[in-house]
């Protein structure tokens, strides 16, 4: 019954998360454009805005690269059907490419065939949390490939501190243009090692653009890496504009007093999410999008 | 901003009419084509095979479409622009070989492409990265699907769009590329984010 349960919760997330963006990512884009001054750029906003309100009315994925099927788990200790988990939503990613439906987005690297099913070797790939008491907290999180080909690590020198951080992000947004389709939102890991910097930079992604760090130190860096990487003037899609950067989200680990690895995340403007809290008696709550007919 | 709406089979004179900046939609005939197809397209010329469908005048669309099979056809569900810049190694050619005078994507494409729409008529056009659903409304009919062995992104999508756009003349036949002439702004305005860090 609960497996029943967390596979269709799977498959609605998945569905939400391709066809409707956030509310926070929704009131980003339409703030940006009541500030952008550029004509083209407005245009582009525009299309953005007339695509992504296409999208939940008719239930059609805004983008054709519904992504890489990544979930992220918060697992109170006391969920009853843990061990099960990842092979729940793995039916239920099958299923959802299926229903929904999603490109077949798994490809195998050495033969080149596409699994169909946007299944595969590690795919969907599961991030896992463990917590306490007994819910289950699931996060859809299709991503996108041509943010993702921007993403970044470099292990700087810890000498040049955080003039260096600045730089980096700076110069690495520059190099990526409109790629990325911008405008982008930057998730920014620091620190641990190179595989924890970017979980880092990954993470920071789920935290809704209007909520700051909770440390007013990092929280300061952000709104200064916002405002230094829209004075590039790359602008929506690369042609140009105020509007560049969307957000950008820091997540830190304390470094190796040796080294100072910043990796970037990169998240298209079809930041695509959505998460719902199961409880073990199957009571199911959405806690990004509101659930059309309740 | 001057607004075109133009009807395929798109010639070499309509492209030299347009310039950057200037906002089209398109009616008629597009197909899809990615790394593979290009690729596979201009073996076949150079092998002296014909292509299994003429493309002379068609938008050519840089794109891998998300698709449903349905009642023994296809509809196209949702279908944004991929990153053009992977193409740029064939491009030149292939709008010489193929007659090709409007090209849809995204990013932009680099110099040799911005050669070959100057010497051959040609313009690229920017249609907004991610606009999927848009788009797909836009497209009426699929008419074909050829090289299915390429997968479904891969494969050559033969469609008949009504009003497909808005779509920003990024690279017209002049010359004049807005992708480089932006990324140009943005280097100089690099000197001045550097003063406040």
């Amino acid at each position: 019954m609960l497996d029943a349960v967390i596979e269709n919760t799977a498959i609605n997330l998945l569905k939400l998360a391709v066809t409707e963006l956030p509310l926070d990512i929704k009131q980003g884009i339409k703030m940006a454009l009541e500030q952008e001054r550029n004509d083209i750029a407005r245009n582009q906003l525009n299309t953005i805005i007339k695509n992504f309100e296409l999208g939940a009315n008719t239930n059609t994925p805004i983008c054709q690269d519904t992504g890489t099927i990544i979930f992220y788990l918060t697992v109170g200790e006391k969920f009853p059907i843990i061990s099960r988990l990842p092979q729940i939503l793995k039916r239920a990613t099958k299923r959802a490419s299926e229903i929904i439906p999603l490109r077949p987005n798994a490809v195998n690297p050495f033969t080149n065939k596409n699994s169909g099913d946007n299944t595969g070797k590690y795919i969907p790939f599961i991030n896992w949390e463990i917590t306490s008491g007994d819910a289950l907290k699931i996060t859809a999180f299709p991503k996108g490939g041509g943010s993702e080909n921007t993403s970044t690590i470099r292990m700087l020198n810890p000498g040049l501190g955080i003039k260096g951080i600045k730089r980096f992000i700076v110069d690495t947004i520059i190099l990526a243009g409109g790629k990325p389709c911008t405008p982008v939102i930057l998730g920014i890991g620091i620190g641990g090692g190179t595989d924890i910097a970017i979980k880092l930079a990954k993470k920071a992604l789920l935290r809704p653009l209007s909520r700051h760090h909770a440390e007013s130190e990092v929280a300061k860096l952000e709104e200064e890496l916002l405002i230094l990487t829209n004075m590039t003037g790359i602008g929506p899609m690369g042609l140009g504009g105020d509007t560049t950067v969307l957000g950008v989200n820091i997540e830190y680990a304390h470094r190796h007093p040796g080294s100072f690895p910043v990796a970037i995340a990169f998240q298209c403007w079809a930041a695509r999410k959505a998460s719902a809290k199961i409880s073990p008696d199957g009571r199911v709550e959405y806690l990004t999008h509101k659930i059309k007919g309740d | 901003m001057v607004e075109y709406h133009l009807r395929t089979p798109i010639s070499e004179k309509d492209a030299r009419k347009l310039k950057i900046g200037d906002m089209i939609y398109v009616t008629g005939d597009m197909f899809t084509a990615r790394d593979s197809a290009h690729r596979r397209a201009l073996e076949y010329h150079d092998a002296g095979k014909e292509l299994p469908k003429d493309l002379t005048g068609k938008v050519l669309f840089h794109c891998g479409p998300l698709v449903k099979k349905m009642n023994g056809g296809y509809r196209i569900i949702s279908a944004g622009p991929t990153t053009s810049m992977r193409l740029d190694m064939f491009e030149d050619k292939f709008i010489e070989t193929f007659h090709i005078h409007v090209i849809v994507g995204k990013g932009g494409m680099g110099p040799r492409t911005t050669a070959a729409c100057n010497k051959f008529g040609a313009i690229y056009c920017a249609f907004t990265g991610g606009a999927g659903a848009l788009a797909g409304k836009t497209i009426k009919l699929v008419k074909a699907v050829e090289w299915l062995d390429l997968g479904i992104p891969e494969a050559l999508w033969f469609l008949k769009v009504e009003d497909f756009g808005p779509l920003m003349v990024a690279i017209d036949t002049h010359n004049r590329n807005l992708y480089a002439e932006i990324a140009k702004q943005v280097v100089e305005n690099k000197q001045y984010i550097y003063a406040r860090i």
